[in-house]
């Protein structure tokens, strides 16, 4: 069984999946689909009180999770639809506007 | 043990046999009897099938996909518009691979508005990457249903399966049929085992993923040579029904064809009207035979090619109407097929029974003779004509 790590493209069609089928979890790491923001949420770590309402709020899991403390956006996968700073008991999330935070 | 059913009531029956794991339901006439029927099988505990009733066909065969790739059997029933409504998730079946089965109960498509029997349906549908399987009569549409499962779920060929009958002249038409006992029938169907689904916990997986254009073609190509590799699958699944049956099928039927000048090639429930015709004319010591397409998808040109090599004239019928303005589709694939031949026979097309247009014995007879007369001449007139409408000039 082919890994997605072992899929490119010059991989040939015999070697691919029946149907593009893939046998793993997480792929999804492996793609950018984070170009479609109109706002941008920036994180304050220093207000953050890591009560972490705002990870299972978001849509795009694009607010990674480490030793029980939330890091900074994953802009690979948000697209600024700004639900996390509207759950935000703190102002610890603010939304600005453009695709990139300034 | 034999029975007396409709075309409907015996594919319903093939289905409590297989005893699947979920069914989509939507009614559209003339297949509305089949889920009608399963749901009386469901209600009475008789299968323990999922039974989904849902909103619209394209729901149907969304519920049929989604519960294959969970690692399901699904089944599902529709005709025409149904079929019609159908067409993005035929693709999705097929492209992903997915071993549904579906009875296309054969209607005419839109519009105007018409509820009986042509091909027009499953035509549409030819391209869809689905493998097409037609029945002549109750027992056919009874039998390629069961055959439907071990072909399209065949690891080398994973592809959906749509097991056609005629809408009302076999669907609703009571027959003599001979039915299986219920153990023999699980016993060559065998449990669905994919080496991977979306409920097996142990292997995570991803289904319809979008593909790029680095890998669509390739996956296409997959799906192609998957089409051709059903080919020897279907003989072989044949074969194992001839034991356990007696009844013997493969890709399409030749009948007096050993010696046969003038042939018809066509599909479904007007062979056997077809036949009566061959039979007429062989007892006035005319060479007349016809091969009757069972599987259309794959197509088998190759074997068709050598089965019309040494006729002198063929017509084809076509009971859809293509609108290519060169023929309906059976043309197409027929005319394409015999490409090759070093010496080709004659070839016209005749376009018939559209809507539920009757087709008689003496229409088939008048279509010997226009091929006969080619055989002598050697001149086709004109190669893609229609038959059985009304109309201020006679041609056949």
């Amino acid at each position: 069984m082919i890994c997605a790590k072992d899929i490119n493209e010059r991989t040939p069609w015999q070697d691919l999946t029946p149907g593009g089928e893939i046998y793993e979890p997480g792929t999804a790491r492996a793609f950018n689909t984070g170009a479609w923001r109109t706002h941008t949420p920036v994180f304050h770590p220093e207000t953050c009180k890591h009560c972490m309402l705002c990870v299972p709020f978001c849509p795009d899991n694009a607010i990674p999770v480490k030793d029980g403390k939330r890091l900074d956006f994953n802009y690979m996968h948000c697209k600024g639809c700004g639900i996390c700073e509207n759950v935000c008991p703190f102002p610890a999330i603010t939304m600005v506007s453009g695709g990139v935070a300034r | 043990m034999s029975n007396r059913l409709t075309g409907n009531e015996a594919v319903a029956y093939a289905m409590k046999q297989v005893n699947p794991d979920v069914m989509g339901a939507f009614p559209i006439t003339p297949s509305t009897e089949i889920p009608e029927y399963f749901a009386s099988y469901v209600a009475n505990g008789e299968v323990n099938t999922e039974y989904v009733t849902v909103e619209s066909e394209h729901s149907s065969m969304s519920v049929c996909l989604a519960a294959q790739a969970a690692g399901a059997r699904s089944v599902c029933a529709t005709s025409s518009c149904g079929l019609a409504l159908m067409y993005e998730l035929l693709y999705v079946a097929a492209s992903c691979r997915l071993p549904v089965t579906l009875a296309c109960v054969n209607r005419a498509l839109s519009g105007p508005i018409n509820i009986n029997n042509d091909h027009s349906d499953s035509m549409g549908a030819r391209d869809t990457g689905w493998i097409q399987i037609y029945a002549e009569n109750n027992q056919e549409a009874y039998d390629n249903f069961l055959m439907a499962m071990p072909i399209g779920e065949t690891p080398s060929v994973r592809l959906p399966v749509m097991t056609c009958m005629d809408g009302f002249i076999t669907s609703h038409a009571v027959e003599n049929i001979d039915l299986l006992e219920t153990d023999v029938v699980r016993k060559f169907i065998g449990e669905y085992n994919p080496e991977n689904y979306l409920l097996k916990k142990e292997n995570p997986l991803a289904v319809g993923p979008y593909d790029v254009s680095p890998y669509y073609m390739e996956h296409k190509v997959q799906e192609a040579e998957a089409m051709k590799a059903a080919k020897a699958r279907i003989l072989e699944v044949a074969a194992e029904f001839a034991n356990i049956s007696g009844r013997r099928y493969g890709l399409f039927e030749e009948y007096r064809m050993e010696d046969a000048q003038l042939a018809l090639v066509l599909i479904g429930s007007s062979a056997g009207t077809a036949k009566a015709a061959v039979d007429k004319l062989r007892e006035d010591g005319i060479k007349a035979g016809l091969v009757k397409i069972r599987v259309f998808r794959p197509f088998p040109g190759e074997e068709l090619a050598l089965a019309l090599a040494n006729t002198r004239a063929v017509a084809v019928m076509d009971k859809s109407e293509g609108f290519s303005a060169n023929g309906g589709p059976l043309f197409a694939e027929t005319r394409s097929a015999l490409y090759d031949l070093k010496e080709r026979p004659y070839l016209i097309d005749i376009v018939y029974g559209l809507g539920g247009r009757d087709i008689k014995v003496e229409d088939f007879e008048k279509v010997f003779g226009r091929l006969a007369d080619i055989a002598v001449t050697g001149e086709t007139g004109p190669v893609y004509t229609h038959m059985g409408q009304r109309s201020k000039e006679e041609i056949a």
